[in-house]
């Protein structure tokens, strides 16, 4: 067979003629697409180009130009750089934009999100409530003219601090009760959440039967619940037992972490981004630094590159290793598996501990490199982790959990999601492999250093709840190789280049960054506007995401499968709800 | 066999069970209660129990670990202090939370600003421990503390830490992070010495013109 592409050279001003127009401003790329076209220009992407992979949608307010954009990242699930394009709109109300969830049903979630934030009117979505706010909120947080409680400047720093820093603490300039804005005429004293009533209306019904008179079940596992990893709730109908339609309902941890990403600095923002996935967090400066990397153009030494990729793998490690142990405490495995795997993770946070100063709130790494080497003796620690005990340690968890009768009775056939069904719902991570599509942005998408290195994809093929178990040891196992190739080719040198400024200069343009984080690919969209503060911070959260296709496992399976079908996931609340 | 797996697993239970006995046994009373029976349950090579027993015993804190700024003043021989923060306001303008609160004085006489703080305040209640103040402060004069038992029954007297309460010598300073301390020190004698070198010569040509 002679070797040919797969899809054909991008020239997309060919196909679609005056649909599109390149985006010509100056650090900026892709195509602006006209919005009547989009809906049409979208399936033809995904159906001719093979762009079938909705990585990441958001929305943009360009307020001195009076105008909204809502910017689509998509990616051939084959691999390969994502492409841009986006839609431009008046910034004037209604914004609307016409609603891809018919061509990428990933869309779902993200579309509720772009509403909710930036106020941007889907049209044609199926379901387009308030996703992170509560219903009877006034305003979309995101806007460039909406002002948080306890405002204080449009960035930071803020000029009250220094040189004539009088102390004062928020609580006592605007006291409990004051700190909230509601809307004209809301009383919340009197007011009836008509948001519970739409989630309910929207969730599917039992069909009625003529035969068999059954009673429709509306139940709420959480917002307290233990299964759920945090304040987390599903509102779910069922017939008998089995769930026929489940909502999930997020943002109960809501803290706008854009909105404070955009009134900090650059550097500011690497502790902040710990605080989003807060079991990895060093993946999650991996990704935000290469975001704004790609904006400075720089690249970090050799040395660096290679103590950030231990770091990440160390970080996929133990995250697989506390998803695995709670995944057992959902499955009743009461806290003996997850204490195992605590004590392991727990070597990792020492290690941790050691070089970056905390043993979870890393803050570890720096545009152009990390904040300090290794200290003395850490390095030899990981070198003895990863040829000793991790490989010990998975075989043993292997021994322990794979092949227990319970566990696969449990987990085998349970949430299937079909790998054309994964890609329509833009999931990501171990769940996507599961279900036997090999994309890992380390191979596909390669950054930093990952090409260097000799693994394999883990991927299985059964899209099962057993199946995302699987993967997640096959890449501890992938992950501690990689650890043995990097601690024997680490090179000496400086982590990083020149004298750190703590106010850095961003080149004016947008830039998005991705790694694959241990539950996913983690994405930063950063738009910079050559000041010292984001124009604009977005963050493409797995664990977010990855709910979208929640209700797709959960319909038809047992309401006890669903605590695991959610377990088997692996969302960290923080990230979720941000 | 059908129940083969589970027995299989019960089986690293019971190792994992034993384990903790045999290694009690190994490492004798060393093993609880002592810096090195710490040390060794958080090494690779531990075995059984891991649990640290706090507050009998806690975790040993390494030289990078960070809580909560301190600022540091050195020791003159006539045992003043002489506070190394010259109010530059780097910390204040780098700090992620904005929890630093800095007062700078003016000399009455000169108009010209006091290099050392009139006030420098904490709020450590809002302070996130990301230790980017004590990596980008020019002078070394604010560094992360180890301290981490910080519990107070009321935190609107106690949670604004003021110039007194965040003073520590730079001897302290010395003794939670050695390695650091000897690197800037020597850092600083270099430092010291080509400006003293630069001045030799500087005065050097001006003796020659």
């Amino acid at each position: 067979m002679t070797e040919q592409t797969l899809t054909p050279t991008l020239n997309l001003e060919e196909r679609f003629g005056d649909w599109v127009t390149p985006d010509t401003r100056k650090g900026y790329e892709g195509y602006l697409v006209a919005p009547e076209h989009l809906i049409d220009c979208a399936a033809a992407l995904r159906d001719e180009f093979g762009y079938d992979y909705l990585a990441s949608l958001t929305a943009v307010d360009y307020l001195p130009d009076g105008k909204m954009e809502v910017v689509y990242h998509v990616s051939q699930s084959t691999g390969g750089a994502p492409l841009v394009f986006k839609v431009q709109v008046p910034r004037e109300d209604p914004v609307t934009v016409p609603s891809l969830v018919s061509v990428y049903p990933g869309a779902e979630f993200q579309e509720r999100e772009a509403w909710d934030l930036m106020g941007i009117r889907f049209e044609g979505h199926p379901d387009l409530r308030r996703i992170l706010m509560w219903e009877g909120f006034e305003g979309h947080p995101l806007r460039k003219d909406w002002k948080e409680a306890y405002y204080e400047e449009d960035t930071k720093p803020f000029k009250s601090r220094w040189p004539a820093g009088q102390v004062h603490r928020v609580e006592d300039t605007l006291p409990f009760g004051k700190n909230v804005k509601y809307p004209q005429g809301f009383d919340p004293e009197k007011w009836t959440p008509v948001e519970e009533e739409a989630l309910y209306a929207s969730l599917k019904r039992v069909p009625a039967d003529e035969d068999l008179p059954t009673e429709q079940l509306i139940v709420n596992l959480g917002p307290q619940h233990p299964s759920t990893h945090g304040v987390f709730r599903m509102a779910v109908t069922l017939d008998g037992e089995t769930i026929v339609d489940l909502k999930p309902v997020m943002g109960y941890l809501h803290r706008n972490h854009e909105k404070i990403g955009e009134r900090n600095t650059y550097l500011m923002n690497i502790p902040f981004t710990d605080r989003l996935d807060y079991l990895s967090s060093l993946s999650n400066n991996f990704g935000y630094v290469l975001a704004v990397e790609k904006l400075m153009g720089i690249k970090p030494p050799e040395r660096a590159e290679y103590i950030r990729v231990i770091m990440a793998e160390l970080t996929r490690i133990q995250n697989h290793l506390f998803a695995i142990g709670m995944f057992l405490n959902d499955l009743g495995a009461f806290f003996t598996p997850s204490l195992y795997a605590i004590e392991e993770r727990e070597l990792i946070l020492d290690t941790f501990e050691a070089v970056t100063g905390s043993r979870m709130m890393c803050n570890y790494m720096r545009f152009g490199g990390v904040a300090r080497d290794f200290p003395p003796g850490q390095l030899e620690r990981v070198r003895d982790l990863a040829f000793n005990r991790l490989p010990a340690i998975v075989d043993e968890f292997d021994a322990y959990l794979t092949n227990n009768e319970i566990v696969r009775a449990r987990c085998e056939g349970v949430g299937v999601l079909t790998p054309e069904q994964a890609i329509a719902y833009s999931t990501c991570g171990p769940v996507l492999r599961a279900s036997g599509v090999p994309y890992d942005l380390r191979r596909a998408d390669p950054y930093s250093i990952y090409d260097r290195f000799d693994f394999d994809v883990a991927v299985r093929y059964h899209g099962d709840v057993y199946d995302r178990y699987l993967v997640r040891m096959d890449e501890i196992r992938q992950s501690i190789r990689i650890l043995q190739q990097a601690v024997e080719q680490i090179p000496e040198g400086p982590v990083i280049e020149g004298k750190q400024q703590y106010q850095v200069r961003v080149p004016a343009g947008e830039a998005y960054g991705r790694v694959e984080g241990p539950k996913g690919e983690l994405g930063f969209y950063v738009v910079s506007n050559g000041k010292p503060n984001p124009w604009r911070y977005h963050v493409r959260a797995p664990s977010f995401i990855n709910l979208t296709a929640l209700a797709e496992m959960c319909k038809g399976n047992k309401i006890a499968d669903a605590v695991i079908i959610l377990g088997s996931i692996d969302i960290v609340l923080g990230e979720t709800d941000r | 066999m059908y129940g083969k797996g589970i027995v299989k697993g019960l089986l690293v239970t019971l190792k994992r069970f034993f384990e903790t006995y045999t290694d009690d046994i190994k490492h004798g009373k060393a093993r609880y209660y002592t810096e090195e029976g710490v040390a060794y349950r958080s090494s690779p090579e531990t075995r059984g129990l891991f649990t640290v027993q706090y507050p009998e015993e806690k975790l040993i804190t390494p030289e990078e670990f960070r809580f909560i700024p301190f600022l540091v003043y050195d020791e003159k021989d006539d045992g003043e202090q002489a506070i190394r923060c010259t109010s530059c306001g780097i910390c204040a303008k780098v700090c992620p939370p904005q929890c630093i609160w800095i007062e700078r004085t003016s000399d009455p006489k000169t108009k010209r600003p006091v290099p050392e703080p009139k006030n420098f305040y904490i709020d450590v209640d809002i302070c996130m421990n990301c230790g980017l103040c004590a990596e980008y402060c020019p002078f070394d004069a604010i560094k992360m503390d180890h301290d981490y038992e910080l519990a107070v029954y009321d935190r609107h007297v106690n949670n604004i830490y003021d110039k007194e309460k965040l003073l520590k010598p730079a001897s302290y300073y010395a003794d939670i992070r050695p390695l650091n301390y000897t690197q800037e020190e020597k850092a600083r004698a270099e430092a010291a010495a080509a400006k003293a070198a630069k001045a030799a010569a500087r005065a050097a040509r001006q003796k020659k013109q």
